[in-house]
């Protein structure tokens, strides 16, 4: 069945995703107004910088309809920044950046460094071993017991998933490797529909 | 790293993570700054990172002489100002100060066609470093040897200082341009186009099949308003830097918030409409015909 997944484009990582799904066999639509969150199946909020995504955010009218289609149970995968912009506390950020608190995580923006201390390795993930990139990334500093912990990487979450809600600390759309949009497709996307 | 690891060692500077990088700035505007307040505005106006530089170049111009690296001490104090990344420029060849640069941890460095060039023949060995590079190009093949010298971002030089975006469409259209033309050349006239745009053959073959440069292609040069931004993105760039367009016009904050939201929004005529509003005078902006041949910037680089 074809999904019809929804790319917040307003600034970032979105076109590598887009591939990542299409090689899937379904459709990617870049969203930048409220106008194309309309019959989405599932929406993937990209890396970039989380503060200018959550001004666009805020700019371009997207914020609340997009607050409302996920607490409505709209799939919704947010990978680095998407993730920092899905979490419920965000440490680090700047003080007016928004995020839509849709999964109970507490991340802090940029934990591992500057860019030359970004790097990539293997990790322990649900669906088995995955390369991960991390690119000036978010760490996950805690957790809810609603939240399930899906990926670690040296014994700490880098992947979590609440409900309707999936969330990386590391970039999958930029290995080649399709698997974990796979799993959000065949099982985060069909979520909502059971 | 600091954090233990049971997985597997983590491998830094790899090609991914530094190309990878180069992707998350997609869709985005990089800022030239020369102070921690202007870094601020803007990261308040949604910039995707700052340039750190000592004179944005619309003043090297005026000034004239040898533009250099920037001090470690206003780089730092701009560091210290903003959580988004910060870039800084090295004179072409000058690999000494992006060792510097690197050291000072810089998340992207520019080996600039703006500061005064450093070594004529030769561009910096940027495979050498953990830091990404971004190389400015006029034509595909300036692109290609930039890419095969480890650039992980290429931009399109336009004449920068100048607020006068003709150049960077000179430069987008040549090398989207070729790229298109070579997508539809047989394997015998791929080796004629290595031959003629004097670029390593492997990666003339790869532009040939995938029809796209391996790294981001971004623009700058010459952008002053939201519709220049948009121009260059409908052209084909993925994002854009602004240097002297912002802070030499009459009111930077607001002029900087609508080339981000033009930016994202480059193909949506209302919202360009919308944005383009009310924002005071650009900055002057230059003739190409008043610059003679030695003070244009693109030509520097090899």
């Amino acid at each position: 069945m074809n999904s019809r997944i929804g790319i917040l484009a307003l600034q970032g990582a979105f076109a590598s995703h887009a591939s990542c799904v299409t090689e899937l066999g379904h459709s990617a639509l870049e969203v930048r107004t409220p106008a194309d969150l309309s019959g989405l199946d599932g929406l993937i909020m990209p890396g970039g910088e989380s503060s200018t995504m959550s001004q666009l955010l805020e700019s371009s009218g997207l914020f609340e309809p997009i607050r409302d289609a996920i607490a409505d149970g709209l799939a919704t995968f947010g990978t680095c920044a998407g993730m920092i912009l899905l979490a419920h506390e965000i440490v680090d950020g700047r003080s007016d950046q928004y995020c839509f608190d849709a999964i109970e995580i507490t991340v802090r923006r940029n934990a591992f460094g500057r860019q030359i201390d970004s790097f990539e390795a293997d990790i322990d993930t649900v669906i088995g071993d995955f390369h991960g990139i991390f690119i000036r990334a978010p760490r996950i500093e805690s957790v809810s017991e609603k939240v399930e912990v899906l990926g670690t990487y040296g014994g700490e979450p880098v992947l979590v998933r609440q409900g309707n809600v999936l969330a990386s600390s590391f970039h999958p759309e930029l290995t080649g490797d399709a698997r974990l949009h796979e799993y959000f497709i065949n099982s985060v996307v069909t979520t909502k529909e059971t | 790293m600091s954090q233990k690891d049971e997985n597997s060692q983590p491998e830094l500077g790899t090609m991914r993570v530094k190309r990878g990088f180069a992707e998350m700035m997609k869709g985005g505007v990089i800022m030239d700054v020369v102070t921690a307040e202007q870094a601020r505005i803007a990261e308040d106006a949604g910039a995707v990172a700052v340039m750190a530089l000592e004179r944005v170049p619309a003043d090297i111009r005026r000034d004239g002489g040898v533009a250099r690296m920037s001090d470690p001490e206003m780089i730092e104090s701009i560091k210290a100002a903003v959580r988004i990344p910060v870039m800084a420029k090295a004179r072409i060849g000058h690999f000494v100060e992006a060792q510097i640069l690197e050291a000072l941890g810089v998340d992207f460095v520019d080996e600039s066609e703006v500061l005064t060039p450093a070594d004529e023949a030769h561009h910096i060995d940027k495979f050498a470093f953990t830091v990404p590079f971004v190389c400015g190009a006029t034509n595909l093949g300036e692109a290609l040897r930039r890419i095969s010298e480890g650039a992980c971002m290429i931009r399109s030089k336009g004449e920068a200082g100048t607020g006068n975006i003709v150049e960077a469409v000179r430069h987008l259209r040549s090398i989207l341009g070729d790229i298109r033309r070579l997508s539809q050349a047989d394997a015998a006239e791929q080796f004629d186009w290595a031959k003629k745009l004097q670029a390593p053959l492997p990666l003339v073959q790869e532009v040939a099949r995938t029809g796209r440069l391996q790294v981001p292609l971004f623009c700058a040069g010459g952008i002053a308003t939201p519709a220049d931004a948009a121009l260059a993105m409908q052209l084909g760039a993925e994002a854009v830097f602004v240097g002297s367009g912002i802070f030499k016009s009459d009111n930077p904050a607001p002029r900087a918030k609508a080339i981000v939201e033009a930016t994202t929004h480059f193909r949506d005529a209302h919202i360009l409409a919308k944005v383009s509003r009310g924002l005071g005078a650009p900055m002057t902006g230059i003739g190409m015909d008043e610059i003679n041949e030695s003070q244009r910037y693109a030509s520097r680089g090899w």
